[in-house]
């Protein structure tokens, strides 16, 4: 009982009670069903409060974890192994913070299958718990591959006129880039005698070219789901065919699967490939910044807009980690939580929308802020959250990550060139671009089409699914202490372990 | 250091903060209450938010008075804190920002009075009441990011405000985002000036990084001091830091290359332009230069660089404003002219002569936007009044024809005007008192600023000291032609005939600003010069030396009598002998070609848009085209992923898949098999079984897990 009973366990596994419930219910029932999906997502957000409120922030270690034999078979070392620590604790609370905004956007918009589609978007919340929970590679590739199998079915059956290329490209793409990583788990599993990340890493002695074929092999499972330029193909698809929910949480939070599992593994196991890889990685990252920016800028479905914009911002991300310093790191994490809460927003924003006109086509609109001014207001601050206004959330992570990358492009740095960040820097400009674009085409100018002239404004829960994103857009551009403060002494350990580990290696 | 500062220093300080909260509480008010309230609360809220921040800072003028000037700096909250990086919500309260708060504050409240009465007529005249509280919002939060930007104690909390008021300014000149040049005009002059500042932004951010890693810190007070001796180590660097800071100048300040927003930025509102772009936005970029002194005096070669941007911009500004007839386009480029001067003057390390400016032009150039625009509001109302009679006396097909005919009238086109002088004699007299000062005619405020700028750069810098005095020749004469253009002769257009004062909301407003038009030169009056001294607390704090002319007699009179020169050249063409409708500028026919090229503002637009804007464009479209979707979405999908995945399924299925050993691969095999026959069509039960065999397994894992 206490087992189950742990802090961490029930975070993860409480939305099972809620599908258990659900399962119970008639098809029909739909206002019950979604009732008791928002009533469990929001139980789990209060049981990630008070994980929280048990954290102890200036601890770098893991934490509340829980360490149990699982399977012990042929030699294989394989645990149950959870904790949470300063890398993963905003994750899992931005995880059970979208979940109830997520399921309430649905309300209206679902109205086909809703108990199938509730108890899928319930797994899918365990499966993401345990990506950021597991510490064990053997449970962390079980909850890897079962995120897939919800998301799978969430745009193959809810999804938009292309949805069944859009799940099976998702799943195919995902999966090709996992079991390069199940080789590498494998390997590491048989050969070091364990699967426990913190004895993987306090072992250390791998040789510095295996580390570079199992850096790589980690880093296709991630880079395609960051998705990193040139991966990236799979990612519009998904998200112009998923659901609004399912790309909330899409963007929001399985995208940051993979730039979290570089944060996780691949720089602590590897930590001289990360070093070597780190001028690779970044030019990758700052690639992607711009194409994702000028591609994004050429769409003419808003939803795509908002999907290449995804490429833009995890760039950034994945520049500030392999800036390998303080800032940069920090920088990252902040921004992973930034970008799920600012592009969740934008993909609210835009399901609303498609609701009342069932286009996402950008020239069918024009002058939306004259007929819905509160739909306009509000998605102008999202808007200027995106492109990295000061006084916002996303320019906090923006200059952190852009300025430990600069750091990092001093002579001896891990770039070594300041080049990586100058033109990251660029995409500041371009971000400026796409998203005024964007809200030009949607809000400003005349309203052209007779059909947009009656627009309804949103009603209460459409402002109830945006306000809470609003709060935390405000405070982290405010007042980001607390979130740094959670991550500091963690990333910390990391930046000592990762300069270390690299300088040893130096003959 | 600076914790001794702050512990000495008097409580006063402490109520700093409240300069950026009372607008703050201003716009929210408004924002509560948006549509429930009278046009007159809702003005009168904004505009007490704004004085209340007048009156902070007022306050904190006697508290530094008190102080013997010495800065000081009030923490707030923290920020951002990682590693090295410290970075706080402070504000830095010292001589030099103390008078952008004045400044700011003190013409930014008597503009917010003016608007009172101006969007009254603006939401009527546009037809969209519901528009007005949310002009004062974004009145308000201007004034709130603007203090940001001229109270922040490190360069990014300067940045916030910059930023911040560049995003006020995005609003507000596309307030009437449905108008303008096929109803998105508007729109897109806001996008344009915001695009063109985050151009700019990025130098300050790149002059941000380097400042922070050669530094160790971004806060004033740590920075400053340790500039002589970084400079001396890394030269390159700190060099670099002022070249990129000075990009960020260009843009926020409208300088060579990036001025080309702010004249398009003439779509907002005018209390927005008097505002935004002539008072106290764009101005920015010369409290940065001035607030920088400590790191500029160090490097010789960038402060050479910003005096000759600002130098070229006074001039090349000034040939444009010549030849423009839109009354609001000539007092534009006139702003981005003066904000040569101030630059210029702040790049030769004139600082003091820069901010004395930046301060005169505060007064009168508002005080012309103003002016400018109760012209264009009584030509308005002159328009309502021929309609209105057309109405009474004109056969109903005949008005129809006649409003086709009033909606191409254009009442900011000086070739429309003429004669106003009779109609509105208050406009006129302060619109006169206006554009003497900015002639630099004494003993205006403009005699005095501009003078002292051309006497340090008559000794500091010889070639900008020419540009800035041909510039100040075209500038008396471009001033001179639009007052008789606008007020002599004789009404050009029936509106003109029947134009009508403004009301007193905002004619007391104009007239206290023609005061201050009149009498500003008193504030650094030569012999005197209060704000020298006032202003030497900051630079000597920093140890940056400020060197005083003396009054130099031959300066004076030679650019006094280059100013009346140009007025009575002016007096030549346009008053001798005034225009009269439909006649051609008598400029063209003396300056032929060269007329045309200022006329169409030397082609600087359309070449920015041939070499750049659609340049961009085209490799937007070509990569999300051709290379993102036909290429590698479609092609590389299809003939290598795709083809890849049912090869390897083929020897899977054929050589090592015998009866189920590798159920993984055979899933994947089958599946990829038939999406590769026919993706449309395909048959989903493969990947879907695959996909439920891994869900069941995983959920006969946990169970066992949970229950065993």
């Amino acid at each position: 009982m206490d087992f189950l009973m742990h802090p961490l366990n029930l975070v993860t596994f409480f939305p099972v009670l809620g599908v258990l419930v659900i399962l119970f219910l008639k098809q029909e029932q739909k206002n019950a069903i979604r009732w008791v999906a928002l009533v469990t997502s929001l139980i789990t957000f209060g049981i990630s409060l008070a994980v929280l409120a048990q954290f102890n922030a200036s601890n770098p270690d893991l934490q509340l974890t829980i360490n149990e034999p699982w399977i012990q078979v042929a030699g294989w070392n394989i645990h149950y192994y959870l904790g949470v620590d300063g890398l993963s604790i905003l994750l899992v609370l931005l995880t059970t913070f979208l979940t109830p905004i997520s399921i309430l956007s649905t309300w209206t918009a679902i109205d086909e299958r809703v108990k199938d589609f509730m108890i899928f978007f319930l797994l899918l919340e365990v499966g993401m718990m345990g990506v950021f929970l597991a510490q064990d590679l053997f449970l962390f590739y079980v909850f890897w591959e079962f995120t897939l199998v919800p998301m799978y079915f969430l745009i193959g059956i809810w999804g938009g006129p292309n949805r069944m290329y859009a799940a099976i490209k998702f799943f195919l793409y995902t999966m090709a880039g996992s079991i390069l990583m199940l080789l590498a788990i494998l390997w590491l599993g048989i050969h070091q005698g364990t699967f426990s990340v913190p004895e993987l890493i306090a072992k250390g002695g791998i040789p510095a070219d295996v580390q570079l074929w199992l850096f790589i092999a980690f880093a296709m499972a991630f880079a395609i789901k960051v998705p990193m330029w040139p991966l990236h193909s799979w990612l519009p698809d998904a998200h112009v065919q998923a659901p609004t929910a399912g790309s909330v949480i899409l963007a929001g939070v399985l995208l940051k699967m993979g730039t979290y599992g570089f944060l996780r593994f691949n720089l602590p196991l590897f930590p001289q490939a990360a070093v070597k890889a780190a001028p690779t990685m970044a030019l990758l990252a700052v690639i992607g910044i711009l194409y994702g920016a000028a591609v994004s800028y050429a769409q003419t479905d808003v939803k795509k807009l908002v999907a290449y914009s995804s490429i833009s911002h995890l760039g950034f991300v994945m520049l500030g980690l392999f800036a390998l310093n303080p800032q940069g790191i920090q920088g990252a994490i902040l921004q992973m939580v930034n970008h799920g809460l600012s592009t969740g927003a934008l993909f609210l924003l835009v399901g609303m929308v498609y609701e009342r006109r069932h286009t996402r086509d950008m020239d069918k609109f024009g002058g939306l802020w004259k007929v819905t001014p509160i739909y306009g207001a509000l998605t102008l601050i999202v808007t200027l959250s995106s492109m990295g206004l000061p006084g916002l959330n996303g320019f906090v992570g923006e200059f952190t990550i852009l300025l430990g990358a600069w750091g990092a492009g001093d002579a001896g740095g891990p770039l070594g060139s300041h080049y990586y960040a100058g033109f990251a820097a660029l995409g500041v400009i371009l971000a400026a671009v796409y998203m005024l674009f964007m809200f030009q085409k949607l809000f400003l100018g005349p309203v052209t089409h007779e059909e947009n002239k009656k627009l309804s404004d949103l009603n209460w829960r459409e402002i109830a699914t945006i306000v809470p994103l609003l709060l935390f857009i405000f405070w982290i551009g405010l007042y980001p202490k607390p979130f740094f403060g959670l991550m500091a002494p963690a990333v910390e350990k990391m930046v000592t372990l990762v300069h270390g580990a690299a300088l040893a290696a130096l003959p | 250091m600076l914790l001794s500062e702050v512990s000495s220093s008097p409580a006063l300080f402490h109520l700093i903060p409240w300069i950026v909260f009372f607008p703050v509480i201003g716009l929210t008010l408004n924002i509560i209450f948006n549509g429930r309230l009278s046009e007159k609360v809702v003005g009168t809220i904004a505009s007490t938010a704004s004085g209340l921040s007048f009156v902070i800072a007022v306050l904190m003028a006697v508290g530094l008075a008190q102080n013997h000037g010495e800065p000081v700096v009030v923490p707030f909250l923290e920020w951002i804190h990682i590693g090295d990086l410290q970075l706080d919500w402070a504000f830095q309260v010292d001589t030099l920002s103390v008078v952008m708060m004045l400044v700011v504050s003190g013409v930014g409240t008597l503009i917010h009075i003016y608007a009172i009465g101006y969007m009254h007529e603006d939401v009527q005249h546009q037809g969209n009441p519901r528009m007005y509280p949310r002009f004062f919002v974004f009145f308000n939060l201007f004034i709130a990011m603007m203090m940001i930007l001229v109270t922040g104690a490190s360069y990014t909390m300067l940045f916030v405000g910059w930023e911040g008021v560049g995003l006020c300014s995005y609003l507000l000149i596309g307030f009437w985002f449905d108008k303008g040049e096929d109803g998105i005009g508007n729109a897109l002059a806001g996008k344009k000036a915001f695009i063109v500042n985050r151009i700019g932004d990025f130098g300050f951010l790149i002059a941000m990084f380097l400042t922070f890693w050669a530094f160790g810190s971004l806060s004033f007070m740590d920075v400053f001091p340790k500039a002589p001796e970084v400079a001396q180590a890394m030269p390159g660097v700190v060099l670099a830091i002022t070249l990129f800071m000075l990009l960020g100048v260009t843009g926020k300040s409208a300088q060579i290359p990036l001025y080309v927003w702010l004249p398009d930025a003439m779509a907002g509102p005018t209390p927005v332009s008097a505002l935004i772009h002539a008072a106290t936005m764009v101005t920015a970029g010369v409290y940065l230069v001035a607030r920088s002194a400590p790191i500029f005096v160090n490097v010789p070669q960038g402060q050479n660089a910003v005096a000759l941007v600002g130098g070229l911009t006074a001039l090349v500004a000034a040939t444009i404003a010549v030849a423009q007839y839109d009354i609001k386009k000539v007092l534009a480029y006139s702003t981005v002219s003066q904000l040569g001067f101030m630059v210029a003057a702040v790049g030769m390390g004139a600082f003091v002569a820069g901010m004395f400016h930046l301060i005169t032009h505060a007064f009168f150039k508002a005080l012309l936007f103003l002016s400018a625009g109760s012209v264009i509001q009584g030509m308005e109302r002159g328009e309502h009044h021929v309609a209105h009679h057309a109405h009474e006396e004109i056969h109903a097909r005949k008005k129809k024809r006649k409003k086709k005919e009033e909606h191409a009238f254009d009442p900011q086109d000086m070739r429309n005007m003429g004669g106003l002088r009779r109609q509105m004699p208050v406009t006129f007299w302060v619109y006169l008192t206006g554009a003497v000062a900015l002639a630099g005619v004494p003993p205006l405020a403009g005699f005095f600023s501009k003078d002292e700028i051309l006497l340090e750069a008559s000794h500091l810098n010889k070639p900008v000291y020419i540009l800035l005095v041909l510039a100040a020749i075209l500038t008396a004469f471009y001033m001179g032609r639009q007052i008789l253009m606008v007020f002599y002769g004789e009404p050009r257009t029936a509106p003109a005939k029947h134009a009508e004062e403004s009301p007193s909301v905002m004619t007391v407003p104009l007239m206290i600003l023609a005061f201050l038009a009149f009498f500003g030169g008193l504030l650094n009056f030569p012999g005197i010069q209060t704000l020298e001294h006032w202003l030497e607390h900051t630079f000597a704090f920093f140890e940056v030396e400020l060197e005083s002319l003396p009054f130099s007699p031959a300066v004076a009179t030679l650019s006094t009598v280059l100013a009346l020169a140009s007025i009575t050249a002016a007096w030549f063409l346009y008053g001798r002998e005034p225009l009269k409708k439909g006649e051609p500028d008598p400029l063209r026919r003396i300056l032929g070609p060269v007329f045309t090229g200022m006329e169409n503002k030397w082609w600087v637009d359309e070449v920015y848009w041939f070499l750049i804007v659609d340049r961009y464009v085209d490799l937007a479209w070509f990569l999300a085209d051709y290379v993102d979707w036909r290429f590698w979405h479609d092609w590389f999908h299809e003939k290598v992923v795709l083809a890849g995945y049912n090869a390897l399924s083929r020897i899977l299925a054929v050589r090592i898949d015998l009866g189920g050993i590798d159920r993984i691969a055979n899933g994947l095999a089958d599946g990829t098999q038939a999406l590769a026959a026919r993706m449309r069509r395909l048959q989903t039960g493969y990947v879907r079984n695959y996909a439920l065999s891994v869900f069941f397994g995983v959920v006969v894992i946990i169970g066992y897990l949970m229950f065993r």
